[in-house]
């Protein structure tokens, strides 16, 4: 992968808004690996949480914004509680969403659920879901 | 003694039998669970980045009407568990966020609530050695997977035992007459929300769940979460139909256990809506 590493993406807005809205300084990771090694779902992300910090670290910004990562992340915190640096990879994957789900767009279409998990499924999981994949 | 209760939405619907075996569980040691008068939705997942205000509204409305009633509130789910601790310390250690939450809200909660679970209630209010000593029918010879999950542990500030090596659950159990197994995927997600969208991981990281505990032996798995509940009975069924898993065992809420060791009604613990039934387990082992 080619990539371009100048000031214009390394201190960009949207580096700066990712660090704003989580709440975490980027800067702070030493890319350890500790996060993606006890995620659970890293094997079905595009990036794992590590490689999307060190991916922000570069500026890479449609890098991050195109990886599924964020979607996948089911908010377990075992990547903060594994952290020797107390850096919430899961503040900035929700971040991201956010950056999404603050435009009004919606990641997941209402009208695609299936029917048999609204009428099935625990109302917590319907609130939960939506609160995380629906504007 | 009456403990302040705040039940949650899942609780009144999907999973009543985790609400109906806990509160009849409470008049058998000997306390009530008094349901808070006035309750809506914490909102059902803790709203992770600090700018995200408005998430907090809703559990601060919770726990504002928990502190006109008492100084103490308990919940049986732990994500309901984990939204209104984590609430509450932002309210404690952060007085602009307070200010700002009040302010919407029209309230002027402090913070000062000591939100409890109800595991915790049994353990430190009661005491197991008390739960143990009321026990009717010991639930002997029945081994059991305590899965902890991920919102009874994490953030390890707000978590109920140690987040790496928990043993509180396990210890319950025991005052129970269970034999707890210990089992590596314990304190791991079980694809949580992406029940909705993801099937395919939700499977996958429940069936580990499942298949670590099996493989230690558990006949059973107690859960203290009703999405993890429907998430590990659903994906049994996903197995079964792909054939990767010989036998479903039970998965019940850690009330309904203590209900049956208590003496309660066996038709009051709502054990017919399980997807896998325990009775016959009980019949096998002469509990
Ligand atoms: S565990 Fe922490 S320091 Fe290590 S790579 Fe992940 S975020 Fe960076
Ligand atoms: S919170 Fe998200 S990124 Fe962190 S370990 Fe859990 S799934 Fe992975």
């Amino acid at each position: 992968m080619m990539i371009r590493i100048g000031k214009e993406n390394l201190q960009s807005e949207f580096v700066k808004l990712v660090e704003r809205i989580s709440g975490e300084k980027l800067a702070n990771c030493y890319q350890c690996g500790n996060c993606t090694g006890g995620c659970p779902v890293s094997y079905a992300m595009d990036y794992g949480p590590q490689e999307i910090i060190r991916l922000l670290q570069l500026g890479q910004e449609e890098t991050v914004k195109n990886a599924n990562s964020m979607w996948i992340c089911v908010g377990c915190l075992q990547c903060y509680q594994r952290c020797p640096k107390s850096v919430s990879a899961a503040n900035i994957l929700e971040a991201l969403r956010l950056l999404t789900l603050r435009k009004g767009e919606d990641h997941d279409n209402i009208k695609d659920l299936p029917f048999q998990f609204l009428k099935e499924a625990p109302q917590q999981a319907i609130i939960c879901g939506f609160r995380k994949l629906v504007a | 003694m009456k403990i302040s209760y705040y039940p949650g939405c899942t609780l009144n619907t999907y999973a009543k039998g985790f609400d109906t075996s806990a509160r009849e569980s409470s008049v058998l040691l000997g306390f009530e669970l008094k349901e808070l008068d006035k309750w809506n939705c914490c909102g059902a997942t803790f709203p992770l980045t600090p700018d995200n205000i408005m998430g907090l509204l809703g559990p601060t409305s919770v726990l504002n009407n928990a502190r006109q009633e008492g100084d103490t509130l308990t919940t049986l789910c732990s994500v309901c568990y984990n939204v209104l601790k984590r609430t509450n310390k932002v309210i404690n250690d952060n007085t602009e966020t307070r200010n700002i939450i009040n302010d919407h809200i029209d309230s002027d909660y402090s913070g000062d609530l000591n939100v409890i679970h109800y595991l915790e209630v049994l353990k430190d209010k009661i005491g197991f050695d008390k739960v143990a000593a009321a026990v009717k029918r010991p639930l002997k010879g029945i081994k059991a997977g305590a899965y902890y999950g991920c919102a009874l542990l994490r953030p390890a500030d707000v978590g109920i035992d140690n987040a790496e090596s928990p043993a509180i659950f396990e210890d319950f159990l025991k005052a129970l007459g269970c034999t707890p197994v210990d089992f590596p995927n314990k304190i791991e997600c079980c694809g949580a929300h992406l029940a909705m969208n993801n099937e395919g991981i939700v499977t996958k990281l429940s069936g580990n769940i499942i298949s670590s505990a099996k493989d230690r032996g558990a006949e059973i798995i107690v859960s203290a979460c009703p999405l993890c509940q429907y998430n590990l009975e659903g994906s049994q069924q996903k197995m079964a139909e792909d054939g990767s898993l010989n036998r479903e065992i039970p998965v019940l809420y850690f009330t309904q256990l203590l209900g049956l060791a208590l003496g309660q009604d066996e038709n009051t613990l709502g054990l017919e809506n399980m997807l896998c039934d325990i009775r016959p387990l009980l019949k096998e082992k002469g509990v």
